[in-house]
């Protein structure tokens, strides 16, 4: 449905409730509110985009924000090569449905051009993103970058502001961020520099999933259960293709899996689940004893402080 | 008191109905903030084991014998290796009706202005107080600037009650000192609880060590708040004057519409409005979102109007209903609490940011200063990092304002370095609501 095709129709469920608005309501009128500021506060906005839950619900949120306009920015994917290829399917299906122009970042492009060294096959090309999303920024002079992070992921995400400023090298300080008061989010740089914005800041894993049962927004597969070859290795389960193959002493075993998160397949586990649904799937998360980055990402696991380490050089 | 629910359980409702209480933890430094949220989490079941045993993990690191609940919301490496908090760090739980969403904020004077982040979106204040120390300056800092924010509610842990025994003789005392000072700075409501927070007494689970005390354990108190005060401050307005401050204009075809959050009170289709500051009038035609038109928007969404008229409407203006609009004006007297390095005064030239207008401004004149632990106005030339005085500006083009006691939306503003872009001071329009007489804390 678009803004222009609909009747004049009175929303009773809206009016009539005496406690206003519900959670969900407020997270997406906020998130709204923090599109439409990066959009207009900033010269040049990006929105990152990796065919994964999270950005699937930012490419819904702008809808919502902008149509029947145009989206006011373009859409970028930083590609790490490691994909699965339902996220990929996906990523382009959704960009031609929405008629977005789509930027493809490829890390292999960083290493032919020697920018970053590849840590060879097989092995995670994660942390080397942030190269090639900084030199992405750089290239098309983006002083905005819109991402999906969502604060209760990581210790280091829960002290990030909704705009983050990041310096002319693309790092994050934060022993030095800005003040942030109110909902007076203040996106001005001075060139070289640029933002991150997360609009789905407050959102938690369980929000995103109720969130994508109320409106319907489409996912890649992956994120529901289907059998699959897998290995367990440092007590994740890796699926196997092209770019993970079982060790000698690695059992394969084919069972129901579905992933929690989707990122550079090399790095990224599955959980073993029967959850074909996104009730499913709600009820599943609403129990789940792991969280979200601890079930399901390798690269979180190398220190106390990756991910504030992998931040600080200009990481998502 | 509702029972607990385990990590994010789904609500007895499918997950609508469900609202939202913002929270901020204040008070000083090592009175116990980050360990009573950590403790608030872990006795809720809101941490994931992997979360629970990394906290182990560093607690064990850092040569503590016990898990350290503070590595909960203390995140950075330099908070672990400090044992302090530096910035906010926001973490989230949820009862089957009720998600809360919780700032933890440093108590160090230094981190004021982080401390301000974390409370100003808050619908209530978490204050956290050292029974052993009493009711110290950053304590009152804090409680002040929350208050001067809007925060109308606190929940007051008196914290380290098992250091002095739970005898009641200290309880007391920070109960009486922290009444007075709610009282002096209009807080509507003060619900003062005994707690240790580091062995979970009365915070989530009830205590038997405090019989004097009969009121709620800390969570009980937070799930009996009543959600969305933000924009209600000190129980005011939330009436008709509806505000919508204009992000983007949407085109479609020869149609315009201005998108925005309503503020104020709803917004409804056949409202008579003016937009500020030119100060021309029409009518709301059209109230929608991309789900569909709406006969009325209430206060927190995102939508767009339509208006009969074809007028010059942009981004910055504020559309407002034609009774009791906001004051139009170039010149502002305002409560300032300052983080810049270098002190505010006379003469200096700043860009501020109010509600979606960013227009140049110029300091005309310190007014006062704000003593916090008197809570008096005391006359000053100029305004040090982390104080809060009175100043007054003026600015290049005229702002649409209301006095911040009836609206949070358009009665704050930042102060923005020109050359930087730092932000460096949360203003809010009109003097300090003081009530009583000085000295009263």
């Amino acid at each position: 449905m678009t803004a222009t095709d609909t009747a004049l129709v009175p929303d009773a469920d809206l009016l009539a409730s005496p406690r206003g608005a519900d959670h969900l309501d407020l997270l997406e009128s906020h998130a709204i509110f923090v599109l439409r500021e990066v959009a207009a506060e900033s010269e040049r906005p990006v929105l990152l985009f990796s065919g994964g839950k999270d950005s699937a619900i930012l490419l819904h949120l702008a809808l919502k924000a902008f149509r029947p306009g145009r989206f006011p920015f373009p859409v970028m994917h930083v590609d790490t090569g490691h994909n699965f290829p339902e996220a990929l399917a996906f990523r382009d299906a959704r960009v031609a449905e929405l008629g977005e122009e789509l930027i493809v970042a490829r890390v292999q492009d960083s290493i032919d051009r020697g920018r970053v060294v590849d840590p060879g096959p097989g092995q995670s090309r994660n942390r080397l993103q942030a190269v090639t999303l900084l030199d992405a920024l750089a290239e098309h002079r983006f002083d905005a970058a819109i991402g999906g992070a969502r604060r209760d992921e990581d210790k280091a995400r829960a002290k990030e502001r909704v705009l983050s400023f990041r310096d002319a090298f693309g790092q994050w300080d934060p022993k030095r961020q800005r003040p942030e008061l109110w909902r007076l989010y203040q996106g001005r740089v001075l060139p070289g520099e640029h933002v991150r914005a997360f609009p789905l800041s407050d959102w938690t894993e369980l929000d995103v999933w109720r969130y994508i049962e109320r409106e319907g927004v489409e996912l890649p597969s992956i994120y529901f259960a289907h059998r699959r070859a897998v290995v367990e290795r440092d007590g994740m389960l890796l699926a196997l293709g092209e770019w993970v193959a079982p060790t000698e002493s690695e059992r394969v075993e084919t069972t129901s899996v579905r992933f929690r998160t989707v990122g550079d397949a090399t790095c990224t586990g599955a959980v073993r689940s029967e959850a074909g649904t996104v009730a499913e799937v709600i009820a599943e998360v609403a129990s789940a004893r792991t969280s979200e980055r601890g079930a399901t990402r390798a690269d979180d696991r190398f220190s106390e402080t990756a991910m504030e380490d992998r931040k600080r050089e200009g990481y998502f | 008191m509702a029972p607990v629910a385990p990590p994010g359980a789904p609500s007895t409702t499918d997950g609508t109905g469900i609202d939202l209480l913002r929270f901020a933890a204040i008070g000083s430094v090592d009175d116990g903030k980050s360990t009573l949220i950590g403790r608030l989490l872990f006795d809720t079941r809101q941490l994931a084991d992997d979360q629970l045993e990394a906290v182990s993990a560093a607690s064990k690191r850092r040569g503590v014998s016990e898990i350290d609940l503070s590595f909960v919301t203390d995140g950075l490496r330099a908070e672990r290796d400090q044992g302090i908090t530096i910035d906010v760090a926001y973490r989230y739980a949820a009862t089957p009706t009720r998600k809360f969403i919780i700032a933890d904020c440093p108590g160090h004077v230094q981190y004021t202005a982080n401390m301000a982040t974390g409370a100003s979106t808050a619908d209530l204040a978490l204050v956290v107080v050292d029974v052993t120390k009493g009711l110290r300056e950053q304590t009152r800092r804090h409680v002040c600037i929350a208050a001067l924010l809007g925060v109308d509610q606190l929940v007051v842990a008196a914290n380290k009650m098992d250091l002095v025994d739970w005898e009641p003789g200290p309880y007391e005392a920070v109960r009486t000192e922290v009444a007075a000072l709610a009282a002096r700075l209009g807080i509507g409501s003060c619900t003062v609880v005994p707690v240790s927070a580091l062995h979970g007494d009365n915070v989530v689970a009830p205590s038997d060590l405090a019989p004097y005390y009969d009121g709620p354990t800390v969570l009980a108190a937070l799930e009996a708040a009543p959600a969305g005060a933000w924009s209600a401050v000190h129980g005011h307005h939330v009436g008709t004057a509806a505000r919508l401050p204009v992000q983007w204009v949407l085109r479609n075809g020869s149609a315009r519409s201005y998108a925005g959050i309503v503020d104020g009170g709803p917004l409804r289709v056949g409202d008579k409005v003016m937009v500020l500051p030119s100060g021309r009038r029409s009518t709301v035609s059209i109230v929608r979102t991309y789900d569909g038109s709406l006969e009325s928007a209430p206060v927190g969404m995102s939508v767009s109007v339509e208006l009969d008229d074809d007028i010059d409407v942009d981004r910055g203006d504020l559309i407002a209903t034609t009774d009791d609009p906001p004051m139009v004006t170039s010149d502002l007297e305002a409560t300032v609490c300052w983080f810049g390095p270098h002190p505010l005064s006379a003469g200096a030239r700043y860009r501020v940011k109010h509600t979606t207008r960013v227009a140049p401004a110029r300091v005309i004149e310190v007014v006062a200063r704000l003593d916090v632990n008197d809570l008096a106005l005391v006359g000053t030339a100029e305004l040090a990092d982390n104080e809060i005085g009175v100043v007054r500006l003026t600015t290049g083009t005229p702002l649409a304002v209301d006095p911040y006691t009836t609206n949070r939306v358009t009665g704050s503003f930042v102060l923005v370095d020109e050359a930087t872009n730092a932000t460096l001071a949360a203003c809010m329009v009109g003097r300090p609501p003081l009530a009583g007489e000085p000295g009263g804390g």
